[in-house]
């Protein structure tokens, strides 16, 4: 039971990895939203309005 | 009062950075060694308070549909499927480190056993309920349909936090209402502060995912306008 640090280690280990890709893909999302709305704001401003 | 608030996104991480810090030193250092297990039972520390962090996310999920259902405000909806998809994290970590603490322990990584195998219900369902989301592009629609689906979760939480007394399978009981549980009183102070990191870690990535949510429907309204003034 003693020598069982792998598993101690995987598991912390996968515990960080998942929260680390979960902010990036958060992150990543935040990024692509903001540049889209700006996209698309610039281009409602830019139209004709009627 | 708006320096406060503007100073918020960087104080919040690096007061839960001192916190997982301080709290993998209890878990490593200050927690007492198993005598059964050995060191292997130190994942506890992590494992059993995202599990915790799991029913908190899902309840808020349960709660937040419900008031969307009940006053169809879109924000309650965001809040839902913010809170839906942290508690999924959440709950993977669970069904991830269970595995590798019962393998050295149980002698088998997965048995169906109630607490496990309602676990894994739990976190199908909010499976489905992200998925689910995708298959229309009708806001409304998408926000209803979820929206069952997230008090039917949220039912689900009872039953898994019941499941170790009224069907008494392999997994350890570590909370009850009565007080009582198979927690040494030298691994609680470790065990709870553990729950406080996950909390700050909850509200931490609330706070990024629900503008995130905002901010979609957002580009959406802003894609409709457009569409309009386009044909005009």
């Amino acid at each position: 039971m003693k020598d069982n640090f792998g598993y101690l280690f995987t598991a912390y280990t996968f515990i960080w990895v998942l929260l680390a890709v979960y902010l990036g893909i958060l992150m990543g999302k935040q990024r692509s939203i903001r540049r889209r709305i700006d996209e698309l704001s610039e281009k409602l401003e830019n139209l004709p309005k009627n | 009062m708006s320096t406060f608030r503007k100073s918020l996104p960087y104080i919040l991480p690096l007061i839960l950075f001192a916190m997982v810090v301080k709290g993998l030193h209890g878990a490593f250092f200050e927690a007492p060694t198993e005598a059964q297990m050995g060191d292997v039972q130190r994942i506890f520390y992590f494992h059993a308070p995202a599990g915790i962090m799991a029913f908190l996310a899902f309840a808020v999920t349960g709660v937040a549909s419900f008031l969307y259902l009940w006053r169809k405000s879109l924000l309650y909806d965001v809040v839902a499927h913010a809170s839906a998809e942290v508690g999924l994290v959440f709950c993977t970590i669970v069904l991830v480190t269970g595995p590798l603490w019962a393998r050295p322990v149980w002698g088998t990584w997965w048995t169906w056993e109630a607490r496990l195998t309602m676990t894994l219900v739990l976190w199908l369902i909010y499976v489905s309920y992200v998925l689910v989301r995708g298959y229309t592009d009708d806001r409304d629609q998408q926000a209803r349909f979820s929206a069952v689906l997230g008090i039917v979760g949220a039912l689900d939480i009872y039953i898994v936090y019941k499941s170790v007394t009224w069907w008494r399978g392999l997994h350890p009981v570590v909370l009850q209402a009565s007080g009582g549980g198979g927690l040494d009183p030298e691994m609680r102070p470790v065990f709870i502060f553990c729950i406080f990191v996950y909390l700050m870690l909850y509200a931490c990535l609330m706070a990024i995912r629900v503008p995130i949510g905002c901010a979609e429907d957002e580009l959406a309204r802003l894609r409709e306008a457009l569409a309009r003034r386009r044909r005009a």
